[in-house]
């Protein structure tokens, strides 16, 4: 394999058609496919199987099902009050990731830019950053009061507060990114007389898009299958989440594993089917909002 | 204010335009508001008797004293540092070496990077109540069909019902500390593995003392990212245990929820979370500390 390797430096090829040309280690992709298809895999496979099956056929867990029973979904569906959580759910995740990404990475540019020129603005970098350190499940008890005074106990008020808490996190984030832009682009549009919003929105905003994209997909990672936040604040059973739902519901599936399982695919579809499509640009974005 | 009368077109002094403001102030109260006033009043709460409604008085440290008298409590303590611990070591460990397998010499390499990473798209919840499934009806059904004891009966109801948690735990773990062991792994310069070919050191060798010291950065992010969120569990205990059989599995995030909200301790859940946020704040200070100084040495 050294051989192979050093071979192939003398070839003025580009790494990557280097890596191509590289022996593969079978034993290994085995190895790896096989842990891949039933560690991974396998709980996944026992999640589908089992919603489509019905009771009798429960015996053997791992079978295939016989017969497919479609109306679990139906069942479930209608059980949870799917389609309400779902809009719910998808109000919050959309709403949330537009005025994350607006809101927060306004802030973050104007707190990066001129923090080392105004006292102010590098107090509001280390305030935000050192409340990265506050977890919400320290903050839970008083916040829940706090938010039934100002009746934010619904779907609007955690979408609120969703758009509110991530500002640590993003500012972290965006902070790291708008160090690298040039200040020569502002400079010229300062010039031409740019008011201080149009140099942001036409100048920067732009050209912060990879990390908006990787605060959308945290953000919606974050809400979509958030639990302890709709738990604490959201009681009403119309402005309910779908992963709160499936909580709620626990006691009443009971013993009907179907149909829970059915009800646990419908909230896994849609983030799996998002994650065929997307898969590439989710992990770059996970990567790099969490590696330099 | 005095920038109106000096109005030089001087770079260095240049007055910050309001708008700037504006874009950074009404965020930051909506922020104070939200997070920081609420983070106070419970560290405020935490030396009264409030029970959630109603008078309150002063109490000093008694809920903090309580705390530390009160067996559920303290065995919280205990339950989540064994929690964090076990999972910390494990996951890691477990995930620096699928990494290790996935930056090998494999085919289907961007496929099976996808599958390892899938857990993370899903939430733990619907995980946690997936793997009770499993540990509560599959595995028993499986081992007395086999005459298994050991598997013949529900761990999750057993003393043991935390290794069920963990191992929940490490399934969806791994695809993020793998994702950044990975990142880690790809950024090292191939260059390096073949001027220590040529030094003849053996593969443990060069992994010990060639790899690690250059992934050190992403062993530091994945440690203390790692502590700070197991010291935080609650999904899928509630979605597995709800922190029984007893109050064996009750977390620190699971027992300020239950006796915070449903019980009568607002006041000692306050002093609760004030004491976990320490303990958060400390660790996190420490590893980075520690870890930074580390890899300093080691780079």
């Amino acid at each position: 394999m050294q051989a192979n390797a050093d071979l192939n430096n003398n070839t003025p090829a580009p790494r990557k058609s280097k890596k191509r040309k590289k022996k593969v280690n079978w034993t290994l992709t085995s190895v790896m496919m096989v842990l891949a298809i039933f560690a991974i895999l396998g709980p996944l496979y026992i999640t589908i199987v089992i919603a489509l099956k019905d009771p009798s056929q429960m015996s053997n867990v791992l079978s295939l099902p016989k017969q497919i029973h479609w109306e679990n979904f139906k069942n479930a569906w209608q059980m949870t009050n799917f389609p309400k959580m779902f809009l719910n759910t998808l109000f919050i995740t959309v709403v949330n990731v537009i005025f994350t990404i607006f809101t927060n990475s306004m802030a973050a540019y104007v707190i990066t830019r001129y923090r080392l020129k105004n006292k102010f603005f590098n107090m509001m970098y280390y305030y935000f950053i050192s409340a990265m350190f506050i977890p919400f499940n320290v903050i839970m008890l008083p916040l829940v009061k706090e938010v039934s005074a100002f009746h934010m106990d619904n779907i609007i008020g955690i979408t609120f507060l969703y758009i509110v808490f991530g500002l640590p996190q993003n500012i972290f984030l965006y902070s790291g990114f708008v160090k690298e832009i040039p200040t020569a682009l502002e400079e010229a549009a300062e010039m031409d007389g740019a008011k201080p919003m149009q140099i942001f929105f036409k100048v920067i905003f732009p050209l912060m898009k990879p990390m908006h994209a990787t605060v959308a997909i945290l953000s919606f990672m974050w809400t979509w299958n958030d639990f302890l936040m709709p738990l604490v604040l959201l009681s009403n059973p119309d402005q309910q989440t779908l992963q709160l739902a499936q909580y709620v519901f626990q006691g009443q599936f009971s013993t009907q594993y179907n149909l829970a399982f059915a009800s646990y695919v419908l909230v896994l579809l849609p983030v799996l089917i998002m994650y065929v499509f997307f898969q590439k640009y989710i992990i770059a974005g996970v990567t790099s909002g969490s590696v330099k | 204010m005095q920038e109106t009368i000096k109005r030089k077109p001087k770079r260095k002094g240049k007055k910050i335009p309001f708008a700037y403001y504006m874009m950074v102030v009404p965020i930051g109260i909506l922020f104070f508001i939200f997070h920081t006033i609420p983070f106070l009043r419970g560290v405020f709460y935490s030396f009264t008797d409030w029970s959630g409604y109603g008078t309150w008085k002063f109490v000093g440290l008694k809920n903090y004293l309580y705390m530390f008298g009160n067996s559920n409590i303290t065995h919280a303590y205990w339950f989540t540092f064994k929690f964090a611990l076990f999972a910390t070591i494990l996951v890691n460990a477990i995930a620096l070496a699928i990494a290790v397998g996935l930056n090998g010499k494999i085919k289907y390499q961007n496929f099976l990077k996808a599958i390892y990473f899938l857990p993370y798209m899903l939430g733990s919840l619907i995980v946690g109540f997936v793997f009770k499934f499993i540990f509560g009806n599959m595995l028993p059904s499986l081992g007395r069909a086999l005459h298994w004891g050991f598997m013949s009966s529900n761990i999750l109801g057993t003393t043991h019902a935390w290794v069920g948690i963990l191992i929940m735990t490490i399934w969806q773990g791994l695809a993020f500390n793998t994702l950044i062991y990975l990142a880690g792994l790809q950024s090292v310069d191939p260059e390096i593995y073949e001027a220590a070919a040529l030094d003849g050191v053996n593969p443990w060798q060069k992994f010990m003392r060639l790899t690690f010291p250059l992934i050190a950065p992403f062993f530091t992010i994945n440690l203390v990212l790692s502590v700070k969120g197991y010291l935080m569990v609650f999904d899928q205990i509630m979605a597995m245990t709800n922190g029984g059989p007893g109050n064996s599995t009750t977390s620190i995030s699971v027992e300020i929820y239950t006796q915070g909200f449903q019980g009568s301790q607002f006041a000692v859940q306050s002093a609760n979370a004030v004491v976990l946020f320490i303990v958060v704040l400390t660790i996190s200070l420490i590893q980075l500390r520690v870890l930074n100084k580390r890899e300093e040495r080691l780079g």
